[in-house]
């Protein structure tokens, strides 16, 4: 069994504090970690402008072609963790077993780290809108039309509260160290398994350790992490993200609630994008914020449910090292249950119909865990409250709702698919402030061109453009 | 102040006769609470609830067990006044209350305990780090809570003078419920500047209390100012009121003091006490022991006992772990089997303390989740 350290500036510590990882369906002890407590994280960040100003020893140039290295080795090699290694199949073994996630998945999003990292020059070419990157770096530049630009790092470091159930959102931080900024990562309790490998492929790639700290740790790690770090982002409910609202300092990142509408133009043919429906629900077991959790269509909404229910209603929990296993287990005791309850409250409200209970009971409880079977629920109103709702596996409603009051009823959105030939409502789709990333037309809500910003840009966050001025 | 190196039968003798000093201080208590001419309202009527007589059924400490658990709400409702034992009715009370962190607060009246609690800890405490006549910093709950006046005896008690700063504690966790976290920053800053201007102007400041969080910032704050907490004075801390564990203990003592007491010159002892108890004294922390904290009840006015979390009346054996269950017995106010908020594990007697012990605590994990912990 693994012991894992926290990490204070790229120096080990053994805690007193040890949080035990246990294989979500056998019990077997995967890892021991060290959990931090919230005074030295506080410490340590006196010590945060040294990560910076190590950093900027390098070109923004080599640390880019460092990161590409670290992409190799964090998906193929065998690099130490703690007081052992990791092998890429170690990763995903251990992955799986403390969030739940079948194996093939976690094999799958090792992928989609590898593939930002190996891609950091054009992501952060299109993050920055084609920047000199020696501009970040002095802080400020002549462009070639002749503008001097002036960019500010708002924080020597990134502090991040990251979570346990989705190893996708591991993308969001990437860029900060090619961006010349230290990493201050709290990881989810379940998932200290991603930051913990990326930052060893970093270190093995050439990057000095002394740029980053890991804390694993409870809530008041987390609380001490955002306090102390300038620029911080943190994952969590509405709750989590109601009370960031408007601290300049804290990005958060919250549930999705991202939709699928289709338009009057093309609703009545549905049956053709079915399949891109599924998939945004069910892809990564529906775990994700970019999961779809509701269709919003005029008509046929009964037939769209009944459809869905059709394809994602059978599908069954399997093992997690099954290559077919579609469903992630609920590896927190009593969870499954809990969802399952609240959903089943919403369930008993008029107008409101779970199309795959035909399909057998959703709630599977087991030993150690449980699933969710893909639920999906048709709602005649906008108004049901189960339509507000996104939970974490694959979970959708189907809501009856006239075009002309879709985008006043369904409420913040991070990831819209739009599907509709209408210009007009296309341009108030745009318009719209409470839709994050906007689709128009047939794309997965789940698909995500990495050269776009993703949740508001990174750049923005860190750097601030202001006025600088020489004589001429 | 170190846990002697006594043989096990040395122990085993002490502990023996603790349990009959024990035994003896309970049935004079019960006599005491239950007879008419001294005991207080709530028990006289209680008694008549009863099914025995305790003033012929309890002759001894385990007697004790025949009482119901004490029952939170009893401290809630009525007035206080029925809690003043009759031999005491023309004496001044004090009413403490606890942190109200789940709410409606429990209260209890005291007339002299917390100063007795207080001089009994006093002797626990090394002179070397605690020098007599040093003038002390409470860095702690104030308002209806014990510590304050506690404290501030402790410390005429050794010949100094408190300075004391304002802190209520119940605020503390409404900031945190509602998530105002940018308020509890302002808060805790505004307490730890408090304390700033006084260990500035006043410079014979070498003890204190603080709670642990209280004390992380008034180290950090400190350290903004190029000071640190034994450049500023400090020789010795009492700490408490929140949580404590090892972990932290270690943090404080490497990081915040620079190091053991030897090398450092900052001497601090975790306590664990409440209104309804008195305080508890650990046994020294060290490194080469991890940190264990072991705390013992100020045995025979109060005992703990760690017992099972299906049956109450059954201790756990030692270094399991079980609910803290407290009795208290003085003559101002007797507690029988008092389920308290916490857990922990049963440790054994020592030479300095010879009952049972308790390490670990923390809270009762059944209630963990809902209890918000904040800087008290």
């Amino acid at each position: 069994m693994l012991n894992i350290p926290v990490m204070r500036w790229g120096e080990p510590y053994e805690s007193l504090e040890i949080d035990e990882v246990l294989h979500f369906a056998t019990g077997e002890p995967i890892a021991k970690v060290s959990q931090a407590n919230g005074g030295i994280i506080q410490r340590d960040m006196r010590k945060a402008q040294q990560a910076r100003d190590t950093l900027r020893q390098f070109k923004i140039s080599e640390l880019i072609a460092m990161i590409a290295k670290a992409a190799d080795l964090y998906e193929n090699g065998t690099l130490p963790l703690g007081d052992g290694v990791q092998s890429p199949d170690d990763f995903v073994h251990q992955q799986s077993a403390s969030t739940g996630l079948p194996e093939h998945m976690c094999r799958s999003n090792m992928g989609k780290n590898s593939f930002v990292l190996k891609n950091m020059d054009r992501i952060l070419d299109c993050l920055t809108r084609g920047l000199d990157l020696d501009i970040l770096t002095k802080g400020y530049g002549m462009e070639s039309r002749g503008v001097m630009l002036s960019y500010q790092a708002q924080a020597p470091v990134l502090g991040a509260v990251l979570p346990s159930n989705s190893p996708g959102v591991h993308t969001l931080w990437l860029p900060v160290i090619p961006l010349q900024l230290g990493l201050v990562l709290k990881p989810g309790p379940q998932e200290p398994w991603t930051p913990y490998r990326m930052i060893s492929a970093f270190i093995e790639a050439g990057i000095p350790r002394n740029v980053f700290s890991l804390y694993p740790g409870g809530p008041e790690a987390g609380a001490a992490v955002l306090s102390s770090c300038d620029r911080a982002m943190i994952f969590g409910g509405t709750a989590t993200v109601e009370q960031y609202k408007g601290n300049h300092k804290v990005q958060a990142h919250g549930p999705g609630f991202s939709k699928i509408l289709l338009g009057d133009d093309v609703v009545d043919d549905w049956e053709k994008y079915i399949d891109l429906m599924a998939e945004s629900i069910y892809i990564n077991s529906g775990r994700g914020c970019i999961n779809c959790s509701g269709v919003w269509a005029s008509r046929h909404t009964q037939e769209i449910a009944q459809a869905l229910a059709e394809k994602l209603g059978p599908i069954e929990a399997k093992p997690p090292q099954d290559e077919e296993a579609g469903l992630a287990a609920f590896t927190i005791s009593g969870m499954g249950k809990a969802v399952w309850n609240m959903i089943e409250t919403d369930l008993k409200e008029s107008g409101v119909t779970d199309m795959t209970s035909q399909y057998g009971d959703r709630l599977v409880e087991q030993e150690r865990c449980s699933y969710l079977r893909p639920t999906i629920v048709h709602c005649k109103r906008p108004e049901n409250a189960i339509a507000k709702k996104e939970y974490m596996y694959p979970f959708s409603t189907v809501v009856e709702c006239p075009q002309d009051q879709m985008l006043s009823k369904i409420g913040p959105t991070l990831v819209c698919t739009a599907i509709t030939d209408n210009q007009k409502w296309a341009q108030e789709l745009s318009d719209a402030t409470h839709i994050d990333r906007l689709n128009i037309g047939p794309i997965p809500t789940t698909r995500l061109n990495w050269l776009q910003p993703h949740e508001g840009s990174i750049i923005d966050f860190l750097f601030r453009s202001r006025a600088y001025q020489v004589p001429e | 102040m170190s846990v002697d190196s006594s043989s096990t039968a040395d122990i085993a003798a002490k502990a023996a006769a603790a349990r009959e000093r024990l035994d003896q201080h309970a049935y004079e208590i019960v006599q005491w609470h239950f007879h008419e001419s001294t005991g207080c309202p709530f028990w006289l009527q209680k008694k008549k609830e009863l099914k025995f007589d305790p003033l012929t059924e309890v002759k001894n400490y385990d007697d004790i067990k025949k009482f119901p658990n004490f029952e939170d709400d009893w401290l809630r409702e009525g007035s206080v006044r029925n809690w003043v034992p009759q031999a005491f009715a023309d004496k001044p009370v004090y009413v403490f209350e606890t942190g109200g962190t789940t709410g409606q607060p429990k209260r209890r009246i005291v007339i002299d305990d917390f100063r007795t609690d207080y001089e009994m800890f006093s002797e626990t405490l090394p002179d070397e780090y605690f020098p007599r006549g040093a003038n002390w910093l409470m860095l702690g709950p104030s308002g209806p809570r014990r510590l304050r006046l506690a404290v501030e005896h402790l410390c005429q008690h050794r010949g100094g003078i408190c300075f004391c700063i304002d802190l209520d504690p119940r605020w503390v966790v409404k900031l945190i419920k509602t998530g105002q976290m940018d308020q509890l920053e302002a808060y805790k800053k505004h307490c730890t500047d408090q304390a700033i201007t006084i260990l500035e102007s006043e410079n014979n400041v070498q003890c204190m209390f603080a709670t642990p969080k209280l004390l992380d910032s008034l180290a950090d704050a400190l350290e903004d100012k190029g000071s640190s907490i034994p450049q500023a004075g400090i020789t010795g801390i009492f700490s408490g009121g929140t949580e404590f564990t090892p972990q932290w203990t270690r943090y404080c003592v490497e990081e915040l003091f620079g190091g053991p007491p030897e090398k450092s010159g900052v001497y601090m002892t975790p306590t664990y006490g409440n209104t309804l108890m008195g305080l508890a004294c650990s046994s020294p922390v060290t490194a080469a022991d991890k940190y264990k904290i072991s705390y013992y009840a100020p045995q025979p006015r109060a005992v703990t006992e760690v017992v099972s979390f299906d049956d109450s009346n059954e201790k756990v054996g030692v270094g399991e772990t079980g609910r803290v269950k407290l009795t208290t017995l003085t003559k101002e106010f007797f507690v029988p089997g008092f389920l308290e908020r916490d857990e922990g594990e049963r440790e054994a007697a020592c030479a300095m303390y010879p009952w049972d012990g308790v390490s670990g605590v923390r809270p009762y994990h059944e209630f963990a989740s809902s209890t918000t912990v904040g800087v008290y």
